[in-house]
């Protein structure tokens, strides 16, 4: 029987300390990610994680897997041309809520329109941490940041009601207080074929805590245990708790077929390894 | 539609896609924009068949990305576009540059700034194509004129691509890609080829950002047991993020000289008409052709002419336009924008030869007459 991989075998140590602040939850994501890679037992040159930029697009510099980092919300759109370039590959794109949802929201919602067969993992802090904490798309309505000082006039996108909407396979939302449950997740969506989103809802004490959530980083950290809740649990309450809360779990877990899938089927000239050479 | 052969009736989009085929491209990522699209279409057509992927993407940001990924998981990749796409593509052709990823953006030039006159021709995406994306970065830019070079050029493109492992401009303009002129395709099979470098090291040696003797580091592709790590940030040769003193310069040094010091397989002119000349005109692309046709015109008015042809336009034939400066009277540059090109002629004129304009930006082949004016100018 083969040895059980650790996650040692996708995390790159030698790149101790991580940049991430004292109390942010990156780290914890980026041990669930990697921890559900050993448990899936999946070789990590057959891994490309793809990052986008900000905090958690940092990522990219503590994996052993094959890598690549590029510009601003677009790391679905490389990884987009890094799956059908190679369609054997796992691709995995590591965003934050602004990178995936505000310069990189077009993409997002085509790359789920198709069912392009990548994982998206967003860590989801609500704010821009890496800027120094403006509010983001996921903000939500009223809380404080360094560009809505009184209250930000916007509402929050609902990540997974996004994804839902535009076609992703599997959605699901955890925190980084969960571990289990956010790795068992990360697990199931990378062995999904299909756009597969997980939304991890992250830690940021540094900018968003500290304007809107009284206490340290152990508060933040209750804080994103309390908002998180069932979807039973959820539908009893009334709108105003609604509000306060986000529904974790498997929201979304269907089949339908993935972008490459669809395309050789009417195109069956198209080889299944993408290597031949046709007439 | 089977592959078409030998002597052919074919459009310059057309013969641009069927060069990109030849020459190993099987992904093609894009957005659909006018004068361009024909390329897009027969990729999503012939594609297939070889094995290929046609992707349309929802923007040229994506285009340019999905691009550079897929390279990156080895396969030869390419787009086309014009100039709001262009302007679109900017950002990752960028990142395209700092990882060192080869591909080939095709822009077929259109009438700008903005919408402009859509769709009608221009050549004014010149300094574009140079300095479009932010930050210092050597760039190859290539400048078809006819049909044939479309198709000529589109595989050069490819192969300068693969052999200095960065993106390749081919700019193109509305008339050279939507013209139909009779074309000579060679068989597949005699075509010289370039492919990127693979590591000659074990998997646990390679440094993915290690140059070698030419300055270019061998290239692993996604999926090999080469660990690949391309990054936009600032890096070393492990391809991971380095912030330390010292490692920009190194690289940006590196990127420049790649391409700097190779100068002889790159630099590409054509010399036209006599050797000895009253007025040297220098040109490229579809107004080059008006050009030529005016070397006969002008001997007529006992004017002789001779043209020099800018084939790479990017890095700039310097030493080729400096000498062809120093054996004229005098010299009017012939371009569809306002006066890019001319910029650089003078920036090399060391004799201060007389330099002039003719400068077309009416949304057509620029006018014959425009160009004989400033001839008779250059005269005078």
């Amino acid at each position: 029987m083969a040895v059980k991989l650790s996650y040692r075998e996708y995390f790159k140590e030698e790149a101790l300390p991580l940049m991430w602040c004292a109390g942010c939850g990156n780290g914890i994501l980026l041990r669930a990610i990697t921890d559900a890679l050993a448990d899936l037992e999946i070789p990590p040159h057959q891994v490309v994680v793809s990052t986008g930029i900000g905090c958690w697009g940092k990522a990219d510099d503590y994996m052993k897997t094959h890598g690549f980092h590029g510009s601003h919300g677009r790391a679905l759109a490389f990884g987009t041309g890094i799956k059908l370039g190679n369609p054997d590959l796992h691709v995995i794109a590591l965003m934050g809520d602004g990178d995936a949802l505000a310069i990189g929201g077009n993409h997002f919602i085509h790359a789920a329109r198709r069912n392009i067969d990548i994982t998206a993992i967003i860590s989801n802090n609500f704010t821009y941490g890496m800027t120094g904490g403006q509010y983001s798309p996921t903000t939500p309505l009223s809380y404080k940041t360094t560009t809505s000082p009184i209250g930000v006039a916007e509402p929050a996108f609902d990540v997974c009601s996004l994804s839902e909407e535009c076609g992703a396979n599997y959605v699901a939302r955890s925190t980084v207080y969960h571990v289990t449950q956010l790795k068992r997740f990360i697990a199931a969506a990378i062995q999904k074929k299909g756009f597969n989103v997980v939304e991890a809802i992250n830690t940021c004490p540094t900018h968003f805590g500290r304007r809107n959530i009284p206490g340290d980083t152990v508060e933040m950290m209750n804080y994103v245990k309390e908002i998180s809740i069932s979807k039973s649990r959820y539908e009893k309450l009334d709108e105003e708790e609604k509000a306060k809360h986000l529904v974790t779990g498997e929201l979304v877990n269907r089949d339908r077929p993935d972008f490459l899938s669809v395309y050789r089927e009417i195109n069956p000239a198209a080889s299944e390894t993408g290597r031949g050479e046709g007439k | 539609m089977s592959r078409p052969e030998g002597i052919q009736l074919m459009e310059g989009n057309h013969a641009c896609a069927w060069g990109a085929i030849d020459a190993g491209a099987r992904f093609y990522a894009g957005y659909p924009i006018t004068p361009s699209s024909e390329i897009a279409e027969v990729c999503a057509r012939e594609l297939p068949a070889y094995g290929g992927t046609y992707i349309q993407m929802e923007d040229e940001i994506g285009s340019m990305a999905a691009i550079v990924g897929a390279s990156l998981s080895g396969k030869k990749s390419f787009t086309a576009t014009s100039g709001p796409g262009f302007s679109l593509m900017q950002e990752n052709l960028g990142v395209g540059i700092y990882q060192e990823v080869p591909c080939v953006v095709v822009n077929i030039q259109r009438v700008g700034p903005a919408t402009g006159l859509a769709t009608q021709p221009a050549q004014a995406d010149v300094m574009q194509a140079r300095w479009g994306t932010h930050g210092d970065h050597p760039i190859i830019v290539l400048c078809p004129a006819t049909v044939q070079e479309m198709y000529d050029f589109t595989i050069r493109a490819f192969n300068l691509a693969e052999r200095f492992r960065t993106p390749v401009i081919l700019l193109s303009d509305q008339v050279v890609g939507q013209t139909y002129e009779n074309i000579s395709l060679p068989d597949p099979a005699s075509l010289k080829l370039v492919t990127r470098k693979k590591p000659g090291v074990p998997p646990e040696e390679y440094l993915p950002y290690q140059p070698d003797e030419n300055l270019v580091p061998p290239m692993a592709a996604y999926g090999d047991r080469h660990i690949l790590h391309a990054s936009s940030t600032c890096h070393c040769e492990t391809g991971y993020s380095n912030f330390k003193y010292g490692t920009n310069r190194q690289l940006l040094t590196r990127l420049k000289d790649k391409i700097y010091n190779y100068l002889d397989e790159i630099i590409e002119v054509e010399h036209f008409g006599p050797e000895d000349a009253d007025v040297t005109l220098v040109s490229f692309g579809s107004a080059s052709r008006v050009c030529k046709y005016l070397v006969g015109e002008a001997e007529k008015e006992g004017i002789r002419v001779n043209l020099l042809r800018l084939i790479t336009m990017w890095p700039f034939p310097d030493q080729e336009v400096q000498k062809a400066l120093a054996n004229t009277g005098a010299c009017v540059v012939a371009e569809m924008n306002q006066g890019q090109v001319i910029n650089e002629v003078n920036r090399v004129n060391t004799t201060n030869t007389p330099v002039h304009l003719a400068s077309g930006i009416d949304g057509e082949l620029i006018r014959p007459e425009i160009i004989m004016t400033s001839i008779r100018e250059a005269v005078k």
